[in-house]
């Protein structure tokens, strides 16, 4: 009983065993749905080969963060790597390690159009709801080989908040002027028009559903889906078709020391303009909530798995793209300076 | 001894529903208190603004209270003419026959049906449906919720209707018979006047259950912060802005959602206790 006691008052508990031979360890995090599908993939992968167990909750990106300024999750998981402001509320340092790219993709549902065409100024005024009809100037010049229709345009948004629409509208924020000024970028964004629906899956079926709706996902959503998916002109004029490749390609340019970038609007040639990082992000010091040391040794082997070249390799099978080199090398860097009561778990 | 035991078990066990229920509201009532003091009680219920924008958030609960007052009363619009029938043809015309007991078993399995059912039968049948009939190009919206809403509620309605018409006397009905009365008279002069309180609380508490419903109408009302500006258009329902928004919600829009639950908890509480007052009145006549 005093023992029990014990173990509550104290901050951390277990005792700290060697490296080498650790007992398998039960691991929680929560957060962001968008890479959940590889997540699933990797964690039991991860079980596998360590005899962990990863208990994943897709809960949003915010949701996550929350449980972890809370301290109930081992790691959380964001599309939206956090605000200087976000970081300060948190109080204790947190490293942001990314584990896979992604991309939103603009998937629509227009009778006989297989190929369309896009450009960041057009998107953020469909949206805005100044470009109303298919038919519309701007969108014939674009698709000079398509016959569009003369229908009403009808735009599916998030009804959720959402590291997807935060990417999404980072991206228009970048290229639209009307669009920083009116609507900005943030996880919810009042859409003036169009209709909502709730997570990736749910806006993916309305626009199935739904003729001449347009909608932004998830890549992995409208690859596995099927849907078609528009492509779209990139910083350089080069119209871009969302693919593993041209996703990596948007993460060739400058990544800073602790990874926290948005890669939307790329300037490399070939880049995909609406591609991000989803990060997991971890307290730099790892004993905290009755946490053991093993705990910690288990969450820091989880995130070198996830670097591996076997696990990103698993990430186009499932739709994603793998890191740049530079990313994985930071991030192993900054692994090293995770601690565990004030000592550096890798010496 | 033993009985002493056992009335302190039951008293017991009687009194965590009371404690229960005093908890949430009390939950309710100190989660929501930031926002009722940032934005006033009655700004906070007639504003029809909801802007996520960090530095000029502004949440006011218009849009959601109408939306949700406009779906319930469609949905009890489209109700009355499927339900009214079912609880004439089992209380009245076919009373105590093979059929009628059918009937009612049916009506009352809908009541079983999970909500999510509804919705994806709304999604995927009922609301092509609408777009393939023109009245609306994005199909979900206000009217579309409400439909499959009515239909949830049908065997509320139906069911306990029905009890109330079965429960008036036969002598009433016999003596309107006698002095030459037709079948539809008696209804109309007889049946429904002496039914008439009950059958309207069975309405109120059909109207609870339209209220609070949360999957179905997420599913169809498109999601839209704004108030609808007619049956057609998309909206957001107090229910569905909780649902939608609760995973990513913090700080001051968390509590504004929980001050628009609370909102929900004393309607639906209203007019549920509305319900068994009138219930009670009509056992007594």
């Amino acid at each position: 009983m005093t023992w029990a006691l014990a173990a509550m008052l104290v901050s951390c508990g277990g005792s700290a065993s060697k490296e080498s031979g650790r007992e398998p360890q039960e691991l929680s995090g929560a957060g962001a749905t968008f890479p959940l599908p590889f997540y699933n993939v990797v964690f039991e992968k991860f079980g596998q080969v360590k005899g962990d167990f990863v208990a994943y909750g897709g809960i949003g990106s915010g949701g996550g963060v929350r449980n972890l300024r809370d301290k109930i999750v081992d790691f959380a998981a964001s599309d939206a790597f956090l605000s200087d402001k976000e970081m300060a509320d948190i109080k204790n340092p947190v490293i942001h390690v990314p584990t896979c790219m992604g991309a939103v993709v603009l998937a629509y549902n227009l009778d006989g159009v297989e190929k369309l065409n896009l450009s960041g100024d057009v998107i953020a005024d469909i949206f805005a709801g100044e470009i109303k009809m298919w038919n519309d100037a701007r969108l014939v010049a674009l698709n000079p080989n398509v016959t569009l229709p003369e229908e009403a345009i009808i735009p599916v948004f998030r009804s959720d908040g959402s590291g997807t629409t935060f990417v999404f509208t980072d991206y228009l924020t970048k290229v639209s002027p009307m669009w920083k000024e009116k609507y900005g970028t943030g996880k919810s964004v009042n859409f003036p028009v169009g209709q909502a629906a709730k997570g990736n899956p749910g806006v993916a079926g309305v626009i199935a559903q739904t003729k001449n709706a347009i909608g932004y996902v998830g890549s992995e959503y409208a690859f596995a889906q099927k849907i078609p998916y528009a492509q779209i002109a990139n910083q350089r004029g080069e119209l871009v078709k969302p693919t593993p490749a041209s996703i990596s390609i948007a993460a060739s340019g400058e990544i800073p020391a602790d990874t926290r970038c948005s890669i939307t609007n790329s300037d490399a040639e070939g880049a995909y303009p609406i591609s991000t990082f989803t990060w997991m992000i971890i307290y730099k010091e790892q004993c905290y909530s009755n946490r053991s040391k093993e705990q910690a040794i288990a969450t820091l082997d989880l995130l070198k798995y996830i670097l591996s070249d076997e696990a990103q390799a698993i990430t186009s099978e499932v739709h994603y793209a793998p890191l740049p080199a530079k990313a994985k090398e930071l991030s192993l860097k900054n692994l090293k300076t995770v601690t565990y009561e004030g000592v550096a778990i890798w010496q | 001894m033993n009985d002493k035991l056992y009335k302190a078990i039951l008293f017991f066990a009687a009194m965590v529903m009371p404690i229960v229920c005093g908890g949430v509201v009390y939950a309710l009532v100190t989660d929501a208190h930031s926002a009722f003091e940032h934005f006033g009680f009655f700004r906070f219920l007639t504003s029809s603004e909801w802007n996520y924008t960090e530095g000029a958030e502004q949440y006011g609960a218009l849009p959601f209270i109408t939306g949700t007052l406009m779906t319930t009363a469609l949905a009890l619009l489209f109700c009355i003419p499927f339900s009214m029938p079912v609880a004439l043809f089992v209380g009245e015309y076919f009373k105590g026959t093979k059929i009628a007991a059918v009937l009612a078993t049916v009506t009352d399995l809908l009541a079983g049906i999970p909500s999510i059912i509804y919705g994806l039968w709304g999604f995927y049948t009922l609301r092509p449906l609408i777009m393939a009939l023109d009245i609306s190009p994005q199909g979900s919206g206000v009217l579309t919720a409400s439909l499959v809403l009515a239909i949830m509620i049908v065997p509320y309605a139906a069911s306990l209707s029905a009890e109330f018409i079965k429960m008036v006397p036969n002598d009433l009905k016999e003596g309107a018979y006698s002095l030459g009365a037709t079948r539809a008279e008696v209804i109309r002069k007889v049946v429904f006047p002496v039914a008439g309180s009950g059958i309207f609380s069975s309405y109120i508490l059909a109207i609870g259950r339209a209220l609070g419903e949360t999957m179905t109408v997420t599913m169809l009302i498109g999601n839209t912060n704004n108030i609808p500006e007619s049956i057609t258009s998309t909206g957001n329902s107090m229910a569905s802005i909780i649902a939608n928004q609760f995973g990513e919600a913090d700080d001051l829009r968390l509590s504004s959602l929980i001050a628009i639950g609370l909102v929900l908890f004393l309607i639906t509480a209203l007019i549920n206790m509305v319900g068994k007052i009138m219930i009670k009145r009509a056992r007594i006549a």
